[in-house]
């Protein structure tokens, strides 16, 4: 019997796994295709956009204000790692049907509805839907296209999952034959009993996996190997694998560490652990400041903002980060810390260059604190993309501005992703509109300014010009809606 | 006899003209449903990958491959050199299109080696391992460079003439020129490309293939590997998508893994991953269409001149009936009196480009209905006005002959505009636009109501031909087998329902299993709409010769005449007498008689002299149009797609559930390509975006907000087909032509609709903004 130091422990549908012969780069996908022939799970792209991996993973979860409990998430099987799986409930398609055939009502309701044709993505959609199902009685509209928005379909248009998705809600059978409700004690139960209190270390060939238990085992093993893979969401780091096959050696798993999941709420800020997902941040941060809710919602398809932490798009350093322009014009500070302590910096400090970011051999980001936004002060965090859901940006603007009494500009923060090498303020802009006017005409001149801050690249996504012409507009979108126009599209009246 | 069953079931479940689910529907949300790689593997299979090239058009000094055969688990390496008979794939006999790179490159991703492994991830990682010395070559990537330089051709043009167009467009009262560019676009298919080969004895090589061409996989594995077409056979239970990408573009994925598995006695299974599968294999050709156009002060076209320029890639492939069929819908609805139309397949260094649902045919329209745009734009009017004013006539009305020829006797695109354009409401809706658009100074919205017309046939006479084979077992089940694939377009669906309509028994009745070569030979590719016409006509020819036997039989045995005889719902009625089904079948078992049948279907009518540009290459047409209101942001070029009305023809219907599935599928799927769907090669000719990431195809959030899609009922088609039925599979992906001319209109509105903002597509946010800059500056 492997001891719990030495394997990945999870429940996958009904049987308990334990496994200590684990590659630090195997996924869940390949290990349900290949090793267990759990094939009802597809792979689209093995790049955790087509969504036909899609898998619910049940993790306790104490985010620190509704005390401990079972959530079940849908994620991308195929950039999920089999490290990343200690103490969870694995649910495949295959386990959704009664014992003698049955369908669960999700599955009926896109048989009678004519959502399959090819059915490839089908069991993809499937446990999308079954998801939303679970959390959500009476979706509307938007949030069964916000449950969908990491699913591609390429036969049906999509309408016939919609209405299946609307008629399953209404199908609440008794709760036995659910098999998540039917479960969820003993599995609560069982999780916790997998959950393992030492650092897991599993070694394969030359290749290493380290899951630490706690953000000290953390340091310290981050002190042993100051050089590791820090794994959390894997939404980036889980295409470095199935992509360009590189090795991750060793890889660290944070994902179930408790500490780094916490998000503090007080009088003068948010305090948002590095391990704390998209999902899991969304209902405080859009609290906070909604523009940045409505934004999140535009980040990645659902599974990937249940993957996906907003520490993770922060230490990546990427200059197309959705996150990183609307928390530096928020004015955010990320901590970081190590086995010889912590240091604090402004969070676009951070970002050195294309690639370089402020963190030493050794370090990890613990978390973000986001300062309340002062009574009065406009904020606006606007994404421009090919596709409106589920795509990387072409460009992101945050903007905000407060204003004394004779209506002008007091302070002014604006910040641009895709703009430049690194998430990045607009200088000259800022200076061009502090101490003028809020009108029209300081826009303008705030627009020319912004020549001078960036000179963007033509690349698939956008032109350099294009980019250039939508960030001056964004700009002048931001003026107008503080001005209580309506000058932005809204699919939906509520936003889910 | 059981009459008692007789009067509580008169009817059967399944018959023709019913919505009826799909048959896998159970198994796809169940996750049972087997694709390939669900297949269990056979001991000691292989798995293959790609060796791709990274330039766009170079000469291979030298290939060491060494590092790639040393990586433990590779098995071993396959370049062109060891195709055992032929390194040829091309499906056009023009010998253009090697397995594998030959010495020389033509287009960036081009495989020149092959891997294969113990596992699939060794092969991918060995496949990395290469060192490739090149010599660079100037390459052509655009359309427009390849025009500028020396206009190579991949295959012949084709020229559609008719009247005097140079000398109309002279005299006509007014003229335009432009020029409009028609993006293409990758399948995405959700399952990508796969083949897992067998070998057997002898010669025998069995392979399992996601393809919509089975015989064409048989014929080129037979070529490659040097046998005879007997000893291979090609199998395909379902598809996880095709819409065109898998009718050739299958052959270099199964001819390797066959040539493996010949070599080294194992199975050997090739799945590329999406990146490779992307870069790899061929996609819609986009196009470059100059047109000129001559018409007077009312907006009646007197004379068409266009030239269509594809990008057809490196090669052949399928670019000559797809650019013939881009001209063959030209015309759209519109009666040209005088027209020349000319295309031009150019070749480039890019993959070669291939058969996409439409295939040529919704580029031929786009190209189409932004002449009827340019007119309306010059002349201030509603572009429905222009539309109206040109479409064809009556028949016999003289304005009822095509750019090819051929007469249109079907014509009912006058009805289904009229209805739609009363059902959508769509003078009230356009008037309350122009006036919202007054007053927005940022969201401006924007309406058109496009139509379609799609040609019914394959252009190639030879391919509207099809077979199946019907085995009716003693038990009184059915088991079918026909030429068509299933990629979740419900053929099988539809065929089975055909048969239980022939013998009058409940579908569940009847099985259909993989289709294979080895059952039905000589197959076409499930392709240009054309599987339940043609598949659906063999199995109810089958299922004829057999009822044949059996009412002989019975008016033998039970001494009636055989008018006496007929199939009611799972029963045989003879003279008074009810039978069981499963009864009489046995009975007739016993009399020894022929209880399978081979059924044949060919195509009648049609003919094509493409020598001459003349003839009757389409058995009918379907018709169809849709209404679109969208939004568009003005400060970023953002939209939204408001709502969509949709009347659309199918004749009678065989399964109006599947038909719809069809439509709304369609239509969103030639949305994405009008719109986020755009394919971008860098300057070294290199695809970016060749993964999900980059390449955005709709999501449930883009599709249109209010979506309403209706059949015309009271269609038929007058031509007799399988239940008076029409072809669903193409027609409806041009349907959102409609929301490329409503963003159009968005767009116009900031110049006072005076200009034509002459969007080209995909009409991507980026082109909406840019468009609106533009019109602005006028």
């Amino acid at each position: 019997m492997a001891q719990a130091s030495d394997s990945i422990r999870f429940i996958l549908n009904d049987t308990e796994v334990a496994l200590s012969d684990v590659s630090p780069t195997a996924t869940l996908l390949d290990y349900l295709r290949l090793e267990r022939r759990l094939t009802g799970t597809k792979e689209g792209c093995a790049e955790g956009d087509c969504g036909a991996c899609t898998v619910l993973v049940g993790r306790l979860s104490n985010d620190g204000e509704n005390g401990e409990r079972l959530v079940y998430e849908s994620v991308n099987a195929c950039i999920r790692f089999v490290g990343s799986l200690n103490a969870t409930h694995i649910v495949s398609v295959e386990h959704l049907a009664a014992q003698d055939g049955t369908l669960h009502p999700v599955q009926q309701a896109m048989v009678d509805f004519h959502g399959s044709q090819c059915g490839f993505c089908t069991p993809g959609f499937v446990m999308s839907l079954y998801g939303l199902w679970l959390t959500n009685e009476n979706p509307s509209r938007a949030a069964i296209e916000k449950a969908l928005q990491g699913n591609l379909c390429r036969c049906t248009g999509y309408e016939p999952i919609v209405r299946a998705a609307e008629a399953a809600a209404r199908e609440r059978p008794s709760a036995i034959f659910d098999p998540i409700t039917r479960t969820r004690e003993a599995v609560t139960a069982r999780l916790k009993a997998l959950r393992s209190t030492e650092t897991i270390v599993i070694r394969k060939g030359e290749d290493c996996l380290i899951v630490p238990a706690d953000a000290t085992g953390l340091a310290t093993v981050l002190d042993e190997h100051p050089t590791a893979t820090i794994v959390a969401g894997a939404t980036d780091v889980g295409l470095w694998v199935t992509k360009q096959m590189r090795p991750l050696n060793p890889a660290v798993f944070i994902n179930g560490i408790a500490e780094l999941q916490r998000i503090e709420r007080t009088e003068v800020g948010l305090t948002i652990g590095a391990g704390v997902s998209y999902t899991a941040a969304f209902d405080a941060l859009s609290k906070a400041y909604p523009a940045f809710g409505q934004l999140i919602d535009r980040i990645g398809g659902e599974q990937v903002r249940n993957m996906g932490t907003i520490g993770g798009n922060i230490a990546n350093g990427s200059p197309i980060g959705d996150s990183p322009p609307p928390l530096i014009v928020l004015g955010a500070s990320v901590s970081l810390r190590s086995k010889n302590g912590a240091r604090t910096m402004p969070l676009e400090d951070f970002f050195i260059a294309y690639g370089k970011q402020d963190r030493k051999p050794g370090e990890f980001v613990e978390s973000i604190f986001v300062p309340t936004l002062p009574e009065g002060d406009h904020f606006a965090a606007y994404k421009v993309s090919k596709r409106r859901d589920e795509d990387i940006s072409a460009l992101l603007g945050a903007f905000r501005v407060s204003l004394d009494e004779d209506n002008r500009v007091r302070t002014a923060l604006v910040a641009f992703g895709g703009m430049a090498a690194t998430p990045k303020r607009a200088k000259a802009v800022e200076a061009a509109l502090i101490g003028q006017p809020w009108s029209e005409e300081t826009i303008h001149a705030a627009q020319a300014a912004l020549e001078s801050d960036y000179q963007p690249i033509t690349d698939w996504r956008a032109t350099s010009a294009y980019r250039m012409l939508a960030a001056k507009n964004l700009l002048m979108r931001f003026f107008l809606e503080s001005t209580g126009e309506t000058v932005q599209l809204q699919r939906f009246e509520d936003v889910a | 006899m059981d009459k008692s069953t007789f009067e509580e079931q008169t009817t059967i479940s399944g018959p023709m003209h019913t919505r009826l689910r799909h048959d896998s529907a159970h198994k796809h949300v169940a996750g049972t449903a087997d694709y390939i790689d669900d297949m269990p593997e056979p001991a000691g299979t292989l798995h293959g990958a790609l060796g791709l090239t990274d330039r766009a058009h170079a000469e291979i000094l030298e290939m060491d491959l060494s590092a790639v055969a040393a990586l433990p688990g590779v098995v071993c390496v396959l370049s062109a050199s060891d195709m055992p008979h032929s390194n040829d794939i091309s499906p056009s006999h023009l010998h253009d299109e090697p397995v594998l790179a030959d010495g020389r490159v033509q287009f960036h991703g081009q495989p020149a080696f092959a891997v294969i492994a113990e596992t699939r991830e060794i092969a991918r990682r060995a496949a990395r391992l290469a060192k490739i010395t090149y010599r660079d070559l100037p390459h052509l990537i655009d359309v427009a460079d390849a025009m500028v330089q020396g206009g190579e051709l991949v295959t012949q043009p084709l020229t559609l003439q008719r009247g005097d167009a140079e000398g109309e467009l002279e005299r006509a009262p007014r003229r335009l020129k432009g020029q409009m560019r028609i993006g293409g676009q990758e399948h995405f298919y959700l399952e990508g490309h796969i083949a897992l080969a067998i070998p057997g004895e002898d010669d025998e090589m069995t392979v399992w293939s996601s393809t919509q061409h089975p015989s064409e996989i048989q014929h080129m594995v037979a070529h490659v590997l040097g046998v005879p077409s007997n000893a291979v056979t090609v199998n395909v239970r379902r598809m996880g998508g095709g819409f065109g990408g898998k009718e050739t573009q299958g052959n270099q994925f199964a001819a390797l893994a066959a040539v493996a598995a010949r070599k080294l006695r194992r199975a050997v299974k090739f799945r590329p991953d999406r990146d490779d599968d992307m870069m790899a294999t061929g996609k819609r050709h986009d196009f470059l269409v100059d047109y000129d156009v001559g018409f007077d002060d009312e907006g009646r076209i007197h004379a068409v001149h266009a030239n269509y320029a594809a990008r057809c890639g490196y090669s052949s492939d399928l670019s000559g009936p797809v650019t013939d069929r881009a001209l063959f819908h030209a015309d759209s609805s519109y009666s040209y009196p005088h027209v020349k139309l000319t295309s031009q397949p150019l070749k480039t260094n890019t993959v070669s480009n291939t058969a996409y649902r439409g295939f040529g045919g919704p580029q031929g329209m786009v190209g189409a209905e932004r002449i009827i745009e340019e007119i309306a734009y010059a002349l201030g009017k509603d572009p429905l006005e222009i539309r109206k004013l040109n479409f064809y006539g009556e028949k016999g009305s003289g304005r009822d002959v095509t750019p090819y020829h051929q007469k249109i006797e079907d014509n009912i695109i006058h009805r289904i505009v009229g209805e739609l354009e009363a059902s959508a409401d769509y003078q009230a809706r356009r008037a309350a636009i122009i006036d919202f658009n007054k007053s927005s100074r940022v969201i401006r919205k924007g309406i058109a109501l496009t139509p379609v017309k799609f040609g019914i046939s394959f252009t190639m006479t030879a391919f509207n031909q099809a077979g199946a084979l019907v085995h009716i077992y003693q038990d009184g089940s059915v088991h079918l087998n026909h030429g068509g694939t299933e990629m979740g377009q419900g053929l099988y669906t539809k065929v089975a329902q055909v048969l239980a309509d022939s013998f009058q028994i409940d579908i569940d009745r009847v099985k259909i299993t993989a289709t294979t070569t080895g059952k039905v030979p000589n197959t076409s590719a499930t392709a240009a709409s054309s599987g339940s016409d043609l598949n659906g006509m063999a199995a109810f020819d089958a299922a004829r010769q057999i009822k044949d036997r059996l009412v002989a039989f019975a008016a033998e045995r039970w001494q009636t005449t055989p008018e006496h005889v007929t199939f009611v719902a799972n029963h045989v009625k003879i003279g008074e007498e009810l039978v069981p089904f499963p009864d009489f079948i046995r009975q007739a078992y016993t009399a020894r008689i022929q209880l399978s049948a081979a059924g044949f279907y060919k195509t009648p009518k049609i003919h094509w002299d493409r020598a001459t540009g003349r003839g009757t290459p389409f058995y009918y047409f379907a018709y169809g149009a849709a209404v679109s209101e969208v939004s568009i942001d003005t400060l970023t070029g953002e939209y939204l797609i408001d709502r969509v009305d949709v009347l659309h023809d199918v004749g009678r219907s065989l399964n109006p559930a599947i038909d719809l599935g069809q439509i709304e599928g369609g239509f969103v799927q030639g949305m994405g390509w009008l719109t986020t769907e755009e394919l971008w090669w860098d300057e070294k000719g290199r695809l970016r975006t060749h993964a999900p990431s980059t390449y955005k195809i709709p999501l449930a959030s883009d599709r249109p907000k209010i979506f309403n899609v209706r059949l015309a009922e009271w269609s038929e088609n007058a031509e007799k087909t399988i239940g008076r039925s029409k072809a669903v599979g193409e027609p409806p992906f041009m349907l959102p032509i409609s929301v490329l001319e409503a963003l159009s209109m968005a767009v116009a509105s900031v110049a006072d609709y005076r200009e034509c903002p002459r969007l080209d597509t995909p009409a991507t946010p980026e082109r909406i903004l840019m468009a609106v800059e533009r019109l602005r500056r006028m």
